[in-house]
């Protein structure tokens, strides 16, 4: 989809000018305005954008949220109740960075949920899909990273679990596994050290994550999207300009995501926080349950799942890992889940045991809990390597539409005033 | 992969074993109910009562700063708006009955001085060992965040928990905290007969483990308030619980009202968005 002609017309000298030199106008307007979208897109659609603007709010709030804050464990804690205390409107902004974390995995959770949906994964998307599950892993470890900077209870135990996670590898190699562990720390406990290189790697990642995103893009453009029949594109009826069309049609979906967003920051700022963490770190006292944020309990869940240390370990990695691999696990020739009757409901089931999984990475790991987290995490598995395989080979597809303009017009795939076709604007 | 293998295993017979139990809520330890409270400061529309909170200094002051500091809170916090809102000058006044450790001076020395308005509410002790040493190794936290650092786990089901968190979310239920130490001042009572306390404990209904080392802070009474309000335990506990909340979270009345403009003008953004874009898709249907 890259390939078309960007319709880009410099009007002024200047833009003549510069077009001559860097005609980074041209590109954008092919990229970002012209740029054939398929018509029947859904708002499903619109998280793409909607994960630009909470990165980008993000690295906003952040930058500013680093002006005030002090990494090192006698004074973080204090910065932060001084950010929401002192400094002006500085409880707002530490509210909308940290509801903005996990509006930015609610989003995420959403983005990802549709391709697995709509088979966005498969060819010729492999590559962005790819790059997708990348930027899961980078957003992952951001949020994890700037959780522990608060420098609370949860904030100061989440690290000590996590980062001993690695010391399973010493099952494997004698010594390794703390070696790294001791490496990480910068020294032999977690301490003022860890927290400052941890805010030096917070600060960092973000714009990894920016780069990532623009290759993601990149990728994007060039296959083209994806859309809710899976059909490509194959006539210019399919599709409309990205401007105003999906512009448009993104503004509105962020524009109520907003309005959510808001709610929690005025509202519920705490909701999706842990009170643990307005308790000051002490590494002399254990809280009773330690728990992640909301948007990792799934793999938490998973991590607890197996009784062996290394298991759950290599577990909980492969859990994401294995996304890499489902464009070619997937064997159906069918992208849509519209048209597979039958995987469809393994997908469904799925989607129910994540969010079964987040529910039991809550629990305490112990009696009924740990099993279902067992079959569930089986489930997770099995999804993957055995039901998109094999499902895929037997399953009879549906009957499909034959091109997009079909599925939405119906008949013969003409907009209703056929004649004036608004592609041609 | 031993390990691996044997876990399959026992997945294997677990599944089997609660594959027909429903989702229960279940808990090693037991889950002490606490109720949910009306607040006023409570939800979408909640505002702190001046009158309240100027009442729950009080009680803080004469039942709890004996032991427990509020050191996050500033004399200049208790003048400001959205908060209790004192007099200026009796707050100055306040101030100035506590010493401050200020210094060093031109001769290097450290000195005393009468507090001030820039000056935070002194703790009650100089460190946790002086106050564990006094408190028989009990240590009373600092209650500047102790609405926010309790919550309450709500223990239910898994299709039930959905739900929960929906009505919580949609209600902004943020008044967990509260309702604990609520339940906690009000939760002393006799212990049952066959619970064992240690020495110098009190039985407490609502605190984990139900043996808290601090005794009944409040009794009936204990206060007479100046704006003459009855001084029931009740009232009391409601009213020193309204007081930390606000110690915990002094920008939320602004908070709260800045939200409320916030909402109308994102909510008619989007009508508009909305309008805009059905009028621009209209052509292409």
């Amino acid at each position: 989809m890259a390939q078309h002609d960007s319709t880009y017309k410099p009007g002024s000298r200047l833009e003549h000018w510069m077009d001559e030199r860097l005609p980074i106008m041209r590109m954008m307007h092919g990229q970002f305005v012209d740029f054939p979208t398929p018509r029947n897109l859904n708002y499903l659609w619109t998280f793409g954008g909607i994960l630009s603007f909470c990165l980008a709010v993000q690295i906003v709030t952040g930058i500013v949220l680093a002006m005030h804050y002090i990494p090192t464990a006698d004074m973080a804690f204090d910065s932060v109740e001084r950010i929401r205390r002192d400094v002006n409107y500085g409880w707002l902004i530490r509210n909308v960075h940290a509801v903005g974390a996990s509006m930015f995995f609610f989003a995420v959770y959403i983005h990802i949920a549709r391709g697995l949906y709509y088979g966005s994964y498969k060819a010729p998307r492999e590559v962005l899909w790819i790059l997708g599950v990348l930027l899961f892993l980078l957003m992952m470890a951001t949020g994890f990273l700037g959780y522990t900077l608060p420098w609370g209870q949860m904030s100061f135990w989440g690290v000590t679990v996590i980062t001993n996670l690695f010391s399973s590898l010493d099952a494997i190699v004698p010594g390794l596994g703390t070696k790294i562990v001791t490496w990480l720390w910068g020294g032999f406990s977690v301490s003022s050290v860890t927290l400052n290189r941890f805010f030096s790697l917070h600060y960092l990642l973000p714009f990894v994550i920016a780069g990532v995103v623009v290759l993601h893009i990149w990728a994007l453009h060039v296959v083209g999207q994806n859309n809710p029949t899976g059909l490509d594109i194959k006539t210019k009826a399919d599709s409309v300009p990205m401007a105003p069309y999906a512009v448009m049609k993104d503004l509105f979906g962020l524009g109520v995501f907003v309005l959510l967003f808001a709610w929690f920051v005025f509202f519920a700022p705490d909701y999706l926080g842990h009170a643990d963490n307005y308790v000051p770190a002490n590494p002399l006292v254990t809280p009773p349950h330690i728990v992640p944020e909301w948007y990792f309990l799934p793999f938490y869940a998973i991590l607890r799942a197996i009784p062996s240390k290394l298991g759950g370990v290599v577990a909980m990695f492969s859990a994401i890992v294995v996304l890499v691999f489902i464009p070619w696990l997937d064997t159906s020739r069918v992208r849509s889940a519209r048209y597979r009757p039958l995987y469809k409901w393994f997908l469904w089931f799925f989607f129910f045991s994540v969010l079964a999984l987040g529910y039991l990475g809550g629990k305490p790991a112990e009696g009924v809990y740990v099993a279902w987290a067992q079959f569930f995490t089986a489930y997770y598995f099995a999804f993957f390597l055995l039901i998109m395989p094999i499902v895929g080979v037997m399953e009879t597809p549906s009957a499909m539409p034959r091109s997009i303009a079909e599925s939405v017009l119906g008949g013969s795939g003409q907009p209703a005033g056929a004649t004036s076709a608004p592609e041609k604007r | 992969m031993t390990t691996l293998t044997s876990g399959m295993k026992r997945l294997a017979v677990f599944a089997l074993a609660v594959v027909s139990t429903p989702f229960v809520a279940y808990a090693a330890g037991e889950a002490i109910h606490i109720d949910r409270q009306k607040w006023n400061f409570a939800g979408f529309s909640g505002r702190f009562d001046q009158n309240q909170l100027q009442r729950g200094f009080q009680v803080y002051k004469d039942a709890c700063a004996q032991c427990h500091g509020i050191s996050r809170v500033y004399f200049r916090n208790l003048v400001q708006p959205g908060g209790p809102v004192f007099n200026e000058d009796a707050v100055k006044g306040l101030a100035a009955t506590y010493q401050i450790q200020d210094g060093p001076n031109d001769d290097g020395k450290m000195f005393k001085r009468p507090g001030r308005l820039s000056d935070r509410v002194p703790p009650p002790y100089a460190n946790e060992q002086e106050a564990r040493s006094v408190h028989n190794g009990a240590y009373p936290p600092d209650l500047s965040l102790i609405t926010k650092a309790r919550g309450v786990e709500y223990q239910g089901s898994l299709f039930a928990h959905p739900f929960h968190i929906l009505k919580d979310m949609v209600g902004g239920y943020q008044e967990g905290g509260a309702d604990y130490v609520y339940a906690l001042l009000t939760g002393y009572a006799q212990a049952p007969a066959d619970f064992k306390l240690a020495d110098g404990m009190q039985y407490n209904k609502a605190f984990p483990g139900h043996q808290i080392s601090m005794p009944p802070p409040l009794s009936e009474g204990a206060i007479k308030y100046q704006d003459g309000t009855p001084a029931t335990v009740d009232q009391m506990a409601r009213d020193v619980v309204a007081f930390l909340h606000w110690a915990g979270d002094p920008k939320q009345d602004e908070r709260k009202r800045m939200g409320f403009l916030v909402l109308v003008y994102l909510g008619f953004t989007a009508l508009l968005l909305y309008g805009a874009k059905r009028r621009i898709w209209a052509k292409a249907h």
